[in-house]
């Protein structure tokens, strides 16, 4: 194999890691507090808002009903007014967003919905502020779970970005498809393959291990 | 220090409302412990979890050390909450927290700084014994072990009250034994006045000083524990008294027992008798001035606190008129006398 060809290889795995990463942080800053949003204001919660509830209850269904790849197309305007093209990984990192706060926010809830409301209860007849609440008791007694569920939103992005790879996006599937199905070069897909196996891998592993670390069972 | 009054509290409305508590009044002087006992649903839990208003009462008004608390919200509430502690059943503590961050938590919600923490924690976690432990997790601990982390919490804001619902329900007897001394001891040198409730008369007979009997929502009996004990006002407080010393006639007598009195049956009677009757030599009185003979079935002494109860069964033996007579005999002396039923004479 050509030295240019493992330079892009490498570039096309910097390009994904960069996607991932950055999409992973954002999803993760914005949908967790969403699913905190989402746990907390739910009837007889600590910040009961039903009506507000609700809303964002169908506003991050819809995000999480729709394909990702027809999220991709819909709101090419939306990136290009917030990175000024449609084509590149930067252009890729807003869909992927996008797709991934719901995603985030649905399973921090899940994770909240995992303590005792004893602790709450406990945490009341203490005398904590809401705010409180979910600071030092709901965040941190989820926070193995909301890794978990982190960790499964990082490796759903691996693959979603190679999906957005393939409509442009650069990174691992656009070099995959590229030349290993319009070039017809079954060892550069492979090692795509291989790569992003691999990658999944570490990711899970990686969660694996800071979840065992905040696990005091 | 606490008074409730006229507290009620219904959940839910129209069809599907339950009135777990209906309007009532409840004091428990400073430095008392105070038991509510009842049957599962009578509205333990609604009751004291309105003490510091994890409840809401649907109506009435709740004093803690003078304070009206149901005047309160937001911060002026969670200002009094701290000068009130409470332990649960489950424990409930941060699985994510050591012992030592457990026991730190109130002081952190009060924005107490952390070298102040350190100082204070150390001495709670010296009280419930668990000075080693305080940089264990939880789930490292035993039952007890989390009980007297839960307590040392609750005591961390130096509450001047101790609310327990049901504290040692999760606990093998032995440990609730040693709980139930760390609230007496916690009671004693710190002065707290502890509300507590329970379904174990163990409890109210080791620790209380007065017990409440709550039933469907209703107080319906209210005493020093020693006269709750010898002397329940109400057929439920007798019958968790009888429970409670499992003084019940053997079975095979209960199958020969016959409501009605025959010609040549006697009468079994459970006695309770207390205070004086207890040192007075009355069964063998009875037998001479009634000229009966008096047989002994079962017999139990219980001393709670400063008081000594005692309870019997017996088959009284002898003419009906003579038996009928001893029964007054007994009741002229302050026992309370129970006919359970009658069984014929053995040929
Ligand atoms: N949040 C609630 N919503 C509706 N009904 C409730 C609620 N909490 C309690 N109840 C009802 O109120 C009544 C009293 O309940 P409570 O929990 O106070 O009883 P308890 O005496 O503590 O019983 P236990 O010994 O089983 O704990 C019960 O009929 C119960 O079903
Ligand atoms: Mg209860």
């Amino acid at each position: 194999m050509s030295s240019a060809m493992l330079d892009l290889i490498l570039k096309a795995t910097l390009d994904t890691l960069y996607m991932v990463g950055v999409s992973s942080l954002i999803s993760a800053l914005l949908g967790v507090p969403l699913g905190v949003m989402l746990y907390v204001t739910r009837p007889r919660q600590i910040l009961a808002q039903p009506a507000l509830n609700r809303v964002l209850g169908v506003v991050t269904n819809i995000g999480r009903s729709v394909p990702f790849i027809i999220l991709m197309v819909a709101i090419i305007p939306f990136t290009r007014m917030i990175v000024g093209t449609s084509i590149g990984t930067n252009a890729a990192i807003v869909p992927l967003t996008i797709a991934a706060i719901p995603f985030v926010a649905r399973l921090v809830e899940g994770a909240l919905n995992e303590i005792s409301p004893g602790l709450i209860e406990a945490a009341q007849s203490m005398g904590a502020t809401p705010l409180q609440i979910i600071t030092k008791v709901l965040l941190p007694e989820a926070l193995g779970g909301i890794i978990t569920g982190l960790t499964i939103t990082v490796v759903t992005l691996v693959s979603y970005s190679a999906m957005a790879g393939a409509v442009g996006g650069g990174g691992l599937g656009d070099l995959g498809i590229r030349y290993g199905y319009n070039r017809f070069d079954p060892t550069v897909m492979l090692i795509t393959v291989a790569i992003l196996v691999v990658m999944v891998q570490g990711f899970q592993s990686l969660g694996d291990h800071l979840v065992r670390r905040t696990d005091h069972k | 220090m606490i008074t409730l009054s006229n507290v009620s509290k219904t959940y839910g409305q129209g069809h599907a409302a339950v009135e777990a508590l209906k309007p009532l009044d409840l004091h428990v002087p400073e430095g008392t412990i105070y038991g509510v006992i009842g049957l599962s649903g009578a509205g333990k839990s609604t009751l004291i979890r309105c003490v510091n208003l994890l409840e809401r009462p649907t109506s009435g008004s709740i004093s803690v050390d003078g304070q009206e608390l149901t005047t309160l919200s937001g911060d002026a509430l969670n200002q009094a909450r701290h000068r009130i502690g409470m332990i649960f059943q489950h424990f409930n503590l941060l699985a994510s927290r050591t012992v030592f961050a457990n026991v730190s938590l109130p002081l952190e919600l009060m924005g107490v700084p952390r070298a102040e923490i350190r100082q204070r924690v150390a001495p709670l976690l010296e009280l419930v014994g668990l000075s080693d432990k305080a940089n264990q997790y939880p789930a490292q601990l035993s039952g007890g072990q989390k009980q007297r982390v839960a307590i040392a919490r609750a005591l961390a804001s130096k509450p001047k009250v101790l609310l327990c619902d049901e504290a040692t329900s999760a606990l093998d007897p032995q440990t609730t034994g040693s709980i139930l001394a760390l609230l007496q001891e916690i009671n004693r040198s710190l002065g707290l006045t502890i509300l507590l409730i329970t379904h174990e008369m163990e409890v109210v007979k080791r620790i209380c000083h007065r017990v409440g009997l709550i039933s469907a929502g209703s107080l319906v009996e209210e005493a020093e524990v020693g006269d709750f004990f010898t002397a329940p006002r109400t057929q439920l407080g007798r019958e968790f008294i009888t429970e409670f010393l499992k003084l019940e006639p053997p079975r095979a007598l209960v199958e020969r027992l016959d409501a009605d009195p025959g010609d040549h049956s006697h009468p079994v009677v459970r006695l309770a008798f207390s205070g004086d009757a207890v040192s007075t030599p009355l069964i063998s009185r009875l037998a001479r001035d009634c000229q009966i003979d008096v047989s002994i079935l079962q017999a139990k002494v219980e001393s709670i606190q400063d008081r000594t109860l005692g309870l019997m069964i017996a088959e009284l033996i002898g003419p009906s008129d003579k038996t009928r007579e001893a029964i007054d005999y007994l009741e002229t002396h302050d026992l309370h006398v129970e006919v359970l039923g009658h069984v014929q004479r053995d040929a």
